[in-house]
């Protein structure tokens, strides 16, 4: 399983990358294996704006729909546009071509909130130890 | 064989686990009186009996074989070639359930996604689903999708007032609990008659607006021009919501699709479509829309695809959108299809092609025509319809509607128009009358002499 180090983490298995007063999120190699082949990314319209945990966008698998979540909240001002036509991407590289939207922060201090890539690594083996995730 | 799968001893031994001595303690919380009540039933009688008091029975109805018909109001008498009834009698279709499997459904596959084609021909969209129960509840998912599609963020749905009664409910209740605001249909919208202002919808616009829905033509029979609707296309798409049209198929073989209209989804009634009125169903509803909207689209779809080998193939596909993988993130947790309804739809369009079609929706609107022409020039008849119309129109009738009804049905074997009254109340005295390809010139003019007599009386 992959980590992205400069990454934070959520319990939904979200991830964000802070850039000065913007951030970009997606859903973590953890995530995705989980999932198995994505079919479908359904994302935000530019301009919408949503808080901290709620849903933002559905990805459909050969398996289920699971809706992803915001990690922090913010206004949504990019979107990754090439998960539409290659949503393999979502698996291939989830931490790098595939990240979801982009997006300026609400609240910088929901970041203390959230998991560290050691935390998020200690978080999921306590989930699998639990049998649940 | 015994069709009770469990024998006395399991009984027991399901009736000690739960701990009662026998079924009919399960009963216990009915009063003794409701129990087991004495049915009150005539002797049995032989097959050869039992046939001729239905057949008796039936003939009490009026039937659309003995009766000249000009009801329409949502249900059409077309014809239906024998030829739709030859093909979905076929054992292979009548008795196939839900076709999951490609490996042993070919054949309902495709047939399945030739209907999809031919209704996305006729409504100018580019994706179809297999169908809905009516066009009343393909109406209502449209609805479901356009809130679904702006992740239920816009709470508000527009409905012009000139859409049938029934589907304006219909959207009500599939809709209720959900917090939304269904408006713009109120009665009092609609101008003098049965005229309406495509303004007075566009005012209610805002960015809480998830759909507007127009019918073309109207419940009233009514249509607005392309241009017309373009505009209020245009206005939908600048308010950021999604314009929702709900067509007659028939009409669409004669006059523009709504694809060419700004349409994003176009839903209606398939009944028209090689399927008989049978006293109100089973029908269809179609659902038809733009690419883009086809993960929130609900219902199954059918899609070609290649096999391992390249061969042409038929699967169920977009199957991530369906309830069964969404749950309750579905659109809409419906799935069911009317697939006989809507191979009978297909078998139509195949039989009729293009000129065929076109043929019927030109004698609905010659003959309807020339019926209201002649209704209006009798004395005490005013023609109410003002726009141009289909196959339906207004006319306000100098006795009540219920009245003539009546006396067309009993003296002159006709069944009348639609009381407007009914669902309209300022339209009082109102009768929504239709023709279409099955009502010859001479039953038009024998409708036309029975009404100059009741208005006479």
């Amino acid at each position: 399983m992959k980590l992205d180090k400069d990454c934070r983490y959520a319990e939904t298995h979200e991830w964000v990358r802070v850039e000065g007063n913007e951030a970009i999120t997606g859903i973590s190699d953890y995530a995705q294996e989980q999932l198995s082949d994505v079919v479908y990314v359904e994302l935000p319209e530019i301009g919408d704006s949503f808080a901290k945990g709620e849903a933002y966008a559905t990805v459909e698998s050969v398996k289920a729909a699971s809706e992803v979540y915001m990690p922090i909240g913010g206004e949504i001002i990019e979107i990754n546009g090439e998960l539409e036509a290659r949503p393999q991407l979502v698996n291939e590289d989830p931490f790098g071509a595939a990240w979801f939207a982009r997006f300026t922060i609400a609240d910088p201090s929901e970041l203390d909130d959230l998991m560290d890539a050691d935390a998020y690594e200690k978080f999921i083996a306590e989930e699998e130890a639990k049998g649940g995730h | 064989m015994t069709y009770v799968p469990h024998s006395q001893a399991e009984r027991q031994a399901m009736l000690a686990a739960i701990g009662v001595d026998c079924v009919e303690d399960l009963f216990a919380a009915v009063p003794q009186a409701l129990r087991f009540p004495k049915v009150s039933l005539p002797e049995p009688l032989s097959e050869m009996e039992i046939l001729q008091e239905l057949q008796w029975m039936s003939e009490i109805n009026a039937d659309l074989n003995h009766y000249a018909c000009f009801l329409g109001a949502g249900a059409y008498n077309h014809y239906v070639p024998s030829v739709v009834d030859h093909v979905i009698s076929r054992s292979e279709f009548y008795t196939a359930y839900t076709p999951y499997q490609p490996e042993v459904s070919q054949g309902t596959l495709q047939t399945i996604f030739e209907y999809q084609s031919m209704i996305c021909a006729l409504t100018g969209m580019e994706v179809a689903n297999a169908s809905h129960y009516d066009g009343a509840t393909s109406m209502a998912e449209a609805v479901l999708m356009a809130v679904a599609v702006r992740r239920g963020k816009r709470r508000k749905v527009i409905l012009a007032p000139t859409i049938h009664p029934e589907y304006r409910e219909t959207v009500r209740t599939y809709t209720q609990g959900m917090g939304l605001t269904v408006t713009g249909d109120d009665p009092g919208k609609l101008g003098e008659g049965t005229g309406f202002d495509l303004e007075a919808l566009k005012a209610l616009l805002d960015s809480d607006t998830a759909c507007l829905i127009v019918q073309n033509p109207d419940f009233f029979g009514q249509m607005k021009s392309p241009a017309a609707l373009q505009g209020l296309a245009d206005a939908v798409h600048e308010a950021g919501a999604m314009f929702i049209v709900s067509a007659d198929p028939i009409s669409l073989g004669l006059f523009t699709p709504p694809g060419d209209y700004g349409a994003d989804v176009v839903v209606g009634e398939g009944q028209p479509l090689g399927n008989a009125i049978s006293f109100g169903g089973p029908y269809l509803g179609y659902f038809a829309c733009k690419d883009r909207f086809k993960h929130k689209m609900a219902g199954r779809v059918v899609g070609e695809t290649v096999d391992t080998q390249g061969r042409r193939g038929f699967v169920l596909t977009l199957v991530a959108r369906e309830q069964h993988i969404r749950r309750e993130k579905a659109t809409s947790n419906i799935c069911s299809n009317q697939a006989l309804c809507a191979l009978a739809a297909g078998v139509y369009l195949a039989t009729l092609g293009k000129r065929g079609l076109r043929t019927v929706a030109e004698l609905c609107y010659h003959k309807a025509h020339y019926a209201a022409s002649q209704i209006a020039a009798l004395d005490g008849y005013e023609l109410v319809s003002k726009d141009p119309f289909f196959k339906e129109f207004v006319v306000h009738f100098p006795r009540p509607v219920s009245e003539v009804n009546r006396y067309l049905l009993e003296e002159w074997g006709i069944i009348g128009g639609y009381d407007l009254g009914q669902v309209f109340p300022h339209l009082a005295g109102c009768a929504l009358l239709c023709t279409t390809e099955m009502n010859p010139k001479e039953e038009i003019d024998y409708l036309v002499e029975a009404l100059a007599e009741v208005g006479h009386e």
